[in-house]
Formats: structure tokens, C-alpha cells, sequence
């Protein structure tokens, strides 16, 4: 469980990490390290270089305000977990942060790197793309961003280009009258989800107007199903979502079992998210 | 007068260095050495046509490659099979380096040594082989129906068919009131611990001497291995064992080829070398447990006692046979438990499958057993409408009843003969402990909030510390330190803190005084190992034999220099003196004394020239004596010790998402005396940590090629603390063993034993399900309500 050699270099400067990135088709970015080192490990890859952009400047951030949440590419979750103004603005980061991995791993993985990794069996992209968030990257090109919808194109896939570097994630505020729930079942506290569903519902009195939920670990790419027609009709939201998503078997669960947990877990998170959608108007 | 130490809870002296990473282990010993990564089959189940190593030798950094072809004399042998049984008619050992065939994924090929492991797994990727596949045997079903064999010269995949039986079952269960049939299975899991394999050799060319490291629980089988292998007299290899990081039984097996190939490469290159296992490679190419299907036949009466019993069962045990019947034969008898069935037969195949090799994990076919036997106990209940615990009760052996001879032959190839037990007594201390008459009532109270639970009870009896023997030498210093060693080795049992106790309480010295080194053959080169709950039953005995040997010495020395009758004269913080007066001597004064050659260089011996024994008119040492204040002793019992135990756990079942939930976790145990109550208590809490897993979480994921889909602990679910109940609570009774000066039992296998047998019972009990094979997981509980909801006629 030794990677096969690579270059590493460490550049002081964005400027530098791009130029690094140029350089070589077969470089990839080391931030936490978290899903990457174990890859090099194992020796299931093996990028040519690895350009590590801990030393960059200015990336460590989290910054709140009244529009959301801007989350640097070197900002661990364990910092963005324990930020109240997060949990304030938008509690659904906080909630699903928590369920991410043990709190080791938290300690160096960065939020961003996760988002961008694009596993969808992982919490973050789910969430990024549920909330309509969006990355911000860096290219040769300068700078732009992708829009959550457009950030997740395939298993472990996203649309960044590979000369380019995440270096910002935003997650829009809560809205008033909506309400957000996360609830995930893992094989054992911190694993990876069986399933995972999280939900945003808008009400208007007892009336919902809207209503989403996200899921991971069904489907190859993060999956958003908007439930609101379902609910307004009385028709059943676990239904409707497992219409748009692919269960599958593997050795943890059976495809009929994580079917089931779609069905529960799709009905918990949306009484949740009612009831903190009522609390919050 | 010193207070006694046995039975107290000493702090653990060995943690403060483990805790603090100041532990040594064998990756710690000679940073400088090459490394060695070893080619591992990627088939199951294939012919080696041909292997290209000829790339490797180009590489920069690369010191050897070797293959089969490169191996001579006992190293071009098969590894051996330790333990031998006259019904093992098919026996067969795996090569050092394969040999034309290779039986399982991770079955080492070819090895190279480099300047470092990088540079090593770096070659591998240049050595070409040429494979023609076969088709994998996986799984016991598979292996027997035997349309494939793994092993060509093999019939029907069996290596052994085993047969024992006390009376006639069949003839018993045919005349039976009532009679039951279950069908039971476990599946495989393994022991995991934190390091893996490590071995270091370094070759003393200017000596001829080889010395080696190795993370075994074997020294002396080790020494004994690679002198025979590399072909070295025994008195030119040492073997010692440093810190180990967890074995629980992986490492009793020897010689891994590793610790063979490493030696050797040593020898050949003359470099010290080494290597470290990686996690991967603990997967496919160390060793697994626990696969086996049960077929059970029961006969009983109206009160639930068992009439008689036929037990038939197929027992997984991998590509090879390295360490014999050893987990089948143990599952055969002692699957009894604490019961006395009317008569008893079982019979046993061992089949050969393209998997990894099976040797004892923890328990050791224990918790397959309990699983049977415990399973039959409840579904005896369940068929006559009666307690669980009643059922039980009544077939228990009773207290006096005691020494109980099953009429079976154990293990150890001695008689299965139980030396003492209360089981009557333990049972009514499990019921009061988890609440087992008050359950109604909660599980009433839980129902009413919508939650399921259920309650369950296992019961089990294990043969401990098995022969045949263990020594110990204990040295009492001029400085009044006691040096004791005896040769079986360590790996986190707690055995200096333990051993020192019995030396402190025999010797009369400071329990700091006294260090423990275990598992090194140049201190005992006489000794078995650390498995089969042994440590403190055989090399317990044999210090406390030891110590008393150098007590008796050092009073009978101490009273000729004090003028005085040994009976007088009592030993209390090192210092013996003459009882109510003020005379006395340090027992590191006696030490000088018993040395004749009296140089004077520290004060002891300066202190020691106020003092004068001996009779100037004999030689020095006298006839039969020996100069030096040492004991040495061993202990060798005709039979195992049986120590017992009952575990309850309450679970809940979540009836939406299936997840299972432990409420509360209880265990009785009985080990005879307790050296030390904190430590036994850390063997049950660790032992039921790993039957957390293997009941509801660990299994070797095989698919039908023989590839291992969870090689990683990404994967392969061992529990974490999350999953482990935050409290177990824990009684003890203490029923001595007649068969050691102590009256001491094993309770290192104890805590995991009951783990499957304890969670199918209580998931059963939640579910009202028939819960037949282990582990479960909440997937497999989901499929088991859509199945009963099927059968019943719901709509899924």
C-alpha cells in the first residue's frame, strides 16, 4: 500500500498552482487529502504530480452573509461544522457536515475537495446541488462558476476542466418559511450511507408550496427530486423518487432494501422539514 | 507484611508506553533493513505457466527477486502442517513461493527485496506471469457438491471427515418425545488486528548466528521453523518478539512464508531485512475463521432436556491445512457447552475451498458451537412454550457432578473432561443481572412507545490454558530486582502486569521490582505460545512455580546468614527477616551471597560482606546446588481448565428502517481466581467488541471467482466504539480449577464466544422471525420481514 512514485510540488501562489496544473495532464490537487491519499495508496491512482495548494493564500475562509454561505477550497469541515453563523444561515450545511465521516477525517478534509471529488455516495455534493448552491474555479481562462446542476456530469465526474482549481463554494441562505431535515443510514456511525436523504420544504400556513429532496448513495451522480406536485396531490413522495433513482445492490444492501430506506427516509425528512419549515415562519 | 496483589486491579504498568507510542514493534527494529513486498496471486484458482522476472532485475534499488525456482532444499518444500490428526487424510500446506498452482487470491508468488517498500511494490509491477485459470471453489456449499476440486488429488474437496460420540443419539432422538431439525450457519470473519504480520532477520556472518523479529505469538515455533527451513542448528537462531499489536490467534500460525523468505533473504544478502504486512495483504494472504454450516437433529422430553443430539456440520477451511482440525474438532466438542445431552454424535467434514487459509480466531470454533447449541436451546424453548432460561436450566451439569467427563476427546487430544463449574449459580446471577424476569414489563413499556425489543441468552463453556506446558525463570538480582522471563509471548494481554502480581504476592518484593519479558527464545528457549487462553493458566503456574522455587532458596541462604530456622523468617518489600525481631537481610544481600565469586563492585555485595554462609570445609557450590539466586520451573497439566460464562443482551429493532440497536449487554463470567479483575474485565469488554462484529457486522465478502470484495476496513465492517454498547455490565464468579496451583482458567477468548448465539436469540426475540444464520445486517433483517410478510399472505 505504497503509491507509485509522482512529482509533488507546493506552490506558494494560485498563479503557480495553475501554471503547475498546465504543466502536466496527468497532475491532480491535493487539498485535505482525505479520498485522495488512500487512492494513491492503493494504487487505484496514480497522477503523475500532485500539487498540494495548502500553502495558497486566502482560501481558508467562511464567510456568511444575508445572501448565504462562501466556503474557501482550504476550509476543513470541521471548522465550517462549528461555525454558528453556518448553522444560522443555513442550517442544512451544518446538518449535513455532521454526518460526514469521523471527526479526524473532518479535521483535514475541506468541504470544497469533497464537492469536487463529486462521489455521490458523499454528503456534500447532494447538499450543494439540493440548495442550488454553486463552485467557484479557476482556470487559465480566469475565473467562473458552475452552477451545482451543472457541477455533477457522472460517477466521480464533475465539469471542472482539469487545468482548473475549485477555490470557493457557495451555499445560498435559508430562505423564511422553509425548513430543511437530513437523515442518513450507515452500515456504521461515519460510514458512508446505505442512503441519505435531505430535504427543503416552503410553506404558506399549512399549504406547501415547495418541496425537494436530495439523495446519495442511489444513484451515480447526487440526485435532486422535486416532491411538491407529489405532496400537493397526496400522492407518495418515495414513490416519485424512486421513479428518478437507481437503487443498487452491493454487499452492504440490497437494491430492494435501500428502496425501502428511500421510502422511510424520504417520509422523515419531510415531516422534519414541515415542522422546521412551521417553526421558521 | 506485603498486601496481596492477586485478585486486585493493578494498573496496567505495559499502557502508559503503549498509549503513549513508545511501544516497539517489529516495523521499529532496524530502520536500515531492505524491505520485502511479495507478487500475490490475483486468481483464485490458477495454473502458473510461466514467470517473467527479468525486468525486475534492471531496477535501480533492487536487490533480489526471487520465485519458486530460486528456492532449494526444506525452502523448496511445502511450509508444514503443524498439528497433524489421523483423520486429516488430505492435508495439504501452500509453498513459501507457489509452486506451478496458486489456490487463493493473495497467495504469494514471487518476492522482492529493495532499498525501500516503495521501490519493492514498484517492481512487482514489472514481473509478468502467465496464468491459465481454473475454475474457484467458493463457498461450502460449493466445495461440497464437489463438481470442482480445488486441490486435483482431492476427492469431494475433503480433507478430513471427523466422527465422535458418547451413547447412541440417533437411537436416542428416535425414541424422543419431541424432536426438532435446524439448519445453521455462520460466516467468516477474522482477527484484524491493528498490525499485521512484521518480520526482521539480520544475519551475523562473523558468528554464523541469525538473529529474527517477528510479530508471532509463537517465538520458540518460529525458532524451530526457520532452523529447520534455512537449515541452521536451533542454538544459532534467536527469536524474539517485541511489542505486538494484537494477535488473537492469526499469529499462531507458522511459518507464514515471510518468515521463512525473509531469513533467508537476510542470509543470502547479508542485510538486515524486513518485512511489514499491509492491510490488503492481511486480508488475502494471513488467515480467516468461522465459516461453517450446521445440520442439527435434537430429541427431547416434555421439560426441554435434551434426549439426544446429532450435530452434523461442514467446516470451511480455505486452500490449505497448516494448522490442522484444530477449529472443527473444537466446535464438535465443545458446542456442549454447559449441557449433558443423553447421548451425543457429531461428525464433521473439512472441505477445501480457493479462499484464504482458516486458523483459530478468538474463540476458535467456540462461537460457531454456542452458536448450535444455544440456537437448539431456544428453539427447544420456543416448540414446548417454556423460558428460555428453564429450558437451559435443565440441562445443565450440576455442581456436583463435577469433574464431568463428556465421554468425548478434546482438542488437545485428552479427554473432555469439565474440572469444576457452577452453572446453576451463574445463571441466576445472568437473569438478575440483564433483567431477565422483568423483560415482559419493558418490552411491554416499549411497545407502547412503538418501539420493538428483545432479549436474549447464551450460555457457554471454554477449554482453557491447553498443554502441554509453559516454563519460567525467575532471577533475583543483587539489586533485590526480580528479572523473570518466560518464553511465550505478548500482545497486549497486559502479561508484565499480571505476572508481576503473582511474583510480588509469591517472592515477598515490590510488584515495580519485578520485570517481565516474554517471547524471547534467548531467555526460554522452551515454550508454546500465547493462544487458547492460556498465558495466565500455563505461564502463571509455572512463575508462580518458579518464584516460589527461588523463594525457597533465598530462605533457606537468608538463614544461614541470619542465624535463624527458615520457618521463622518471612519475606515482605525484598527484605527477609526474622519474624518479631529485628534481624534481617535485603534479598538482594541473599543474591550476593549465593554467588561464591563475591566481586565487590556495587554496594549490595559491599553490604553482603557483613554476612557469611557456606562451610568452609565444602566446595563453594554444593553438590546438586547452583551459584545465583534463581528459580526455574515448568507447569504441565494433565488436561485443560474449563472456564465458563453467560452473556444477555437486550436489542432493539427499528421497525421502519431495520436497524438494530443494543439496549444493554451482561456477562457472567467464571475464570476461577482472578489475578486481576480490571484485566479480565478489559479481555470480556475487547471480546465482546468483536462479537458486536462478527454478529452484526464483519463477513469475508467473497464473490463466486474467489475475489475478496471488502479487503479493506473501508469495507470490512469492524465495529468502532460508536458500535460497541457504552456499558457492559459485568459479574464474576469464582469457581477455582483444581488443576493449578492458583485455581485460575483462560479469559482471553471469553467476551466474543457468545456473541452470535446472544444477538440471534434477542434479534429473534424482537422480531418474532427464525433467526438461523449470523452475522445480520439490516438489509438481511429486511429481506427476513418481507419473507415472513410474504408467507403470511401480506402484501410485501
Amino acid at each position: 500500500m505504497k503509491p507509485a512514485p509522482f512529482d509533488y510540488v507546493r506552490p506558494g501562489s494560485l498563479g503557480e498552482a495553475l501554471q503547475a496544473l498546465a504543466g502536466h495532464a496527468e497532475a491532480k490537487v491535493l487539498a485535505g487529502g482525505q479520498s485522495l491519499v488512500p487512492l494513491l495508496s492503493m494504487r487505484l491512482a496514480a497522477p503523475a504530480v500532485l500539487v498540494d495548494i495548502n500553502a495558497l493564500p486566502d482560501l481558508d475562509h467562511v464567510r456568511v452573509d444575508a445572501a448565504g454561505v462562501r466556503i474557501g477550497a482550504l476550509a476543513r469541515h470541521a471548522r465550517v461544522l462549528a461555525d454558528p453563523d453556518v448553522a444560522r444561515v443555513q442550517p442544512l450545511v451544518t446538518q449535513a457536515l455532521a454526518n460526514v465521516a469521523h471527526a479526524t477525517i473532518r479535521n483535514r478534509g475541506t468541504t470544497v475537495g469533497s464537492l469536487v471529488h463529486a462521489d455521490a455516495a458523499a454528503e456534500m455534493p447532494m447538499i450543494l446541488r439540493l440548495l442550488e448552491g454553486s463552485v467557484d474555479v479557476v482556470g487559465p481562462s480566469g475565473r467562473r462558476t458552475i452552477a451545482a446542476e451543472d457541477l455533477y456530469v457522472g460517477p466521480l465526474e464533475s465539469s471542472l476542466h482539469h487545468d482548473e482549481i475549485a477555490v470557493e463554494a457557495f451555499f445560498p441562505a435559508l430562505p423564511a418559511n422553509t425548513g430543511v431535515a437530513f437523515a442518513e443510514i450507515a452500515r456504521r456511525h461515519g460510514d458512508y450511507a446505505m442512503v441519505g436523504v435531505a430535504a427543503v420544504v416552503t410553506v404558506e400556513g399549512d399549504q406547501i408550496t415547495s418541496a425537494k429532496a436530495g439523495y446519495l448513495s442511489v444513484s451515480d451522480v447526487p440526485v435532486v427530486v422535486d416532491l411538491t406536485e407529489t405532496l400537493q396531490q397526496g400522492g407518495d413522495p418515495g414513490e416519485t423518487a424512486l421513479a428518478l433513482l437507481e437503487p443498487e445492490t452491493d454487499i452492504h444492501a440490497t437494491a430492494e432494501y435501500r428502496a425501502h430506506l428511500v421510502r422511510v427516509l424520504t417520509a422523515r425528512v419531510l415531516t422534519a422539514a414541515v415542522e422546521n419549515a412551521q417553526e421558521r415562519v | 507484611m506485603t498486601t496481596k496483589l492477586m485478585g486486585t486491579k493493578v494498573q496496567r504498568v505495559e499502557d502508559d508506553r503503549l498509549v503513549r507510542g513508545t511501544g516497539r514493534y517489529v516495523d521499529d527494529v532496524a530502520p536500515d533493513a531492505l524491505h520485502v513486498a511479495v507478487l500475490r496471486s490475483p486468481h483464485a484458482h490458477a495454473r502458473i505457466l510461466s514467470i517473467d522476472v527479468e525486468a525486475v532485475l534492471d531496477i535501480e534499488g533492487v536487490h533480489a527477486v526471487w520465485t519458486y525456482e530460486d528456492l532449494d532444499g526444506a525452502m523448496a518444500e511445502p511450509l508444514p502442517l503443524l498439528i497433524p490428526h489421523p483423520t486429516l487424510t488430505h492435508g495439504r500446506t501452500q509453498y513459501a513461493l507457489a509452486k506451478d498452482e496458486v489456490n487463493y487470491v493473495g497467495e504469494a508468488i514471487a518476492m522482492v527485496v529493495a532499498d525501500n517498500r516503495y521501490l519493492a511494490e514498484d517492481a512487482l509491477a514489472s514481473i509478468v506471469v502467465d496464468y491459465e485459470l481454473l475454475p474457484a471453489v467458493v463457498g461450502i456449499e460449493t466445495a461440497r457438491a464437489a463438481e470442482r476440486l480445488v486441490h486435483d488429488d482431492v476427492p469431494g474437496n475433503v480433507a478430513a471427515r471427523m466422527e465422535q460420540s458418547n451413547g447412541d443419539a440417533a437411537a436416542a432422538i428416535a425414541a424422543a418425545p419431541h424432536t426438532l431439525s435446524l439448519d445453521l450457519a455462520i460466516e467468516r470473519s477474522a482477527c484484524m488486528p491493528m498490525e499485521g504480520r512484521g518480520v526482521v532477520a539480520k544475519w551475523d556472518a562473523d558468528n554464523g548466528r541469525l538473529q529474527v523479529w517477528s510479530s508471532t505469538q509463537t517465538s520458540t515455533g518460529v525458532r524451530a521453523a526457520v532452523a529447520a527451513k534455512l537449515g541452521l542448528d536451533l542454538l544459532k537462531v534467536d527469536v524474539i518478539t517485541p511489542d505486538v499489536g494484537g494477535g488473537f490467534g492469526v499469529k499462531i500460525n507458522h511459518p507464514w512464508p515471510e518468515e521463512v523468505l525473509v531469513p533467508l533473504a537476510a542470509m543470502r544478502l547479508g542485510r538486515p531485512v524486513k518485512f511489514t504486512e499491509d492491510r490488503r495483504e492481511h486480508f488475502i494472504s494471513s488467515a480467516h475463521e468461522r465459516a461453517q454450516l450446521h445440520h442439527v437433529e435434537v430429541g427431547f422430553d416434555d421439560d426441554g432436556r435434551v434426549l439426544g443430539l446429532d450435530v452434523r456440520f461442514w467446516h470451511d477451511h480455505g486452500a490449505y491445512t497448516p494448522y490442522g482440525l484444530i477449529v472443527p474438532i473444537i466446535t464438535s466438542t465443545q458446542l456442549l457447552g454447559p449441557y449433558k445431552p443423553g447421548a451425543y454424535h457429531v461428525q464433521f467434514d473439512s472441505l477445501y475451498t480457493n479462499t484464504v487459509i482458516v486458523t483459530p480466531y478468538r474463540g476458535a470454533g467456540r462461537p460457531q458451537g454456542c452458536f448450535v447449541m444455544e440456537r437448539t436451546m431456544d428453539a427447544i424453548a420456543a416448540s414446548l412454550g417454556k423460558d428460555r432460561a428453564e429450558v437451559r436450566a435443565v440441562n445443565f451439569i450440576q455442581p456436583d457432578e463435577f469433574p464431568y467427563d463428556h465421554g468425548l476427546i478434546f482438542q488437545d487430544g485428552r479427554e473432555l473432561e469439565y474440572d469444576s463449574g457452577d452453572y446453576p449459580a451463574m445463571l441466576t446471577k445472568i437473569k438478575d443481572l440483564v433483567g431477565w424476569d422483568e423483560f415482559e414489563q419493558f418490552r411491554a413499556e416499549m411497545a407502547g412507545q412503538g418501539r420493538r425489543v428483545g432479549i436474549g441468552l447464551a450460555c457457554y463453556v471454554e477449554g482453557t490454558g491447553v498443554g502441554p506446558y509453559e516454563g519460567a525463570h525467575v532471577h533475583i538480582e543483587t539489586s533485590g530486582k526480580v528479572k523473570v522471563a518466560t518464553g511465550l509471548t505478548s500482545q497486549g494481554q497486559g502479561h508484565q502486569t499480571a505476572f508481576a502480581q503473582i511474583v510480588a504476592d509469591e517472592l515477598g518484593v515490590r510488584f515495580e521490582d519485578v520485570e517481565v519479558t516474554t517471547g524471547d527464545t534467548r531467555r526460554m528457549p522452551y515454550a508454546v505460545g500465547t493462544f487458547a487462553s492460556r498465558a495466565a493458566v500455563m505461564s502463571g503456574s509455572a512463575i508462580h512455580k518458579a518464584a516460589k522455587k527461588a523463594k525457597e532458596k533465598a530462605l533457606r541462604i537468608a538463614a544461614e546468614a541470619l542465624e535463624a530456622d527458615v520457618e521463622d523468617l518471612e519475606i515482605a518489600d525484598g527484605v527477609v527477616s526474622v519474624r518479631g525481631t529485628d534481624a534481617s537481610i535485603p534479598l538482594g544481600t541473599v543474591a550476593v551471597l549465593s554467588n561464591p565469586l563475591r566481586y565487590a563492585f556495587d554496594e549490595a555485595s559491599k553490604a553482603a560482606t557483613q554476612f557469611s554462609v557456606g562451610d568452609p570445609g565444602k566446595p563453594p557450590v554444593a553438590e546438586g546446588d547452583e551459584p545465583g539466586l534463581e528459580g526455574k520451573d515448568f507447569y504441565s497439566p494433565p488436561r485443560s481448565t474449563f472456564a465458563s460464562g453467560m452473556h444477555a443482551v437486550i436489542v432493539e429493532t427499528d421497525p421502519d428502517t431495520c436497524e438494530i440497536k443494543i439496549l444493554k449487554y451482561a456477562v457472567v463470567h467464571d475464570c476461577g481466581h482472578l489475578i486481576n479483575p480490571m484485566i479480565v474485565e478489559g479481555q470480556i469488554h475487547g471480546g465482546v467488541a468483536q462479537g458486536v462484529g462478527g454478529a452484526l457486522y464483519e463477513r469475508m465478502a467473497y464473490d463466486e471467482s474467489g475475489q475478496l470484495l471488502n479487503a479493506s476496513f473501508m469495507d470490512f465492517l469492524m465495529p468502532y466504539v460508536t458500535e460497541v454498547p457504552t456499558s457492559i455490565d459485568i459479574d464474576h464468579l469464582e469457581t477455582p480449577s483444581p488443576l493449578n496451583p492458583l485455581g485460575i482458567k483462560g479469559a482471553g477468548e471469553a467476551g466474543v464466544i457468545p456473541g452470535s448465539a446472544a444477538f440471534a436469540a434477542a434479534i429473534e426475540d424482537a422480531e418474532r422471525l427464525s433467526i438461523t444464520a449470523m452475522p445480520i445486517s439490516p438489509s438481511e433483517l429486511f429481506a427476513l420481514r418481507q419473507a415472513a410478510s410474504t408467507n403470511a399472505g401480506e402484501t410485501p
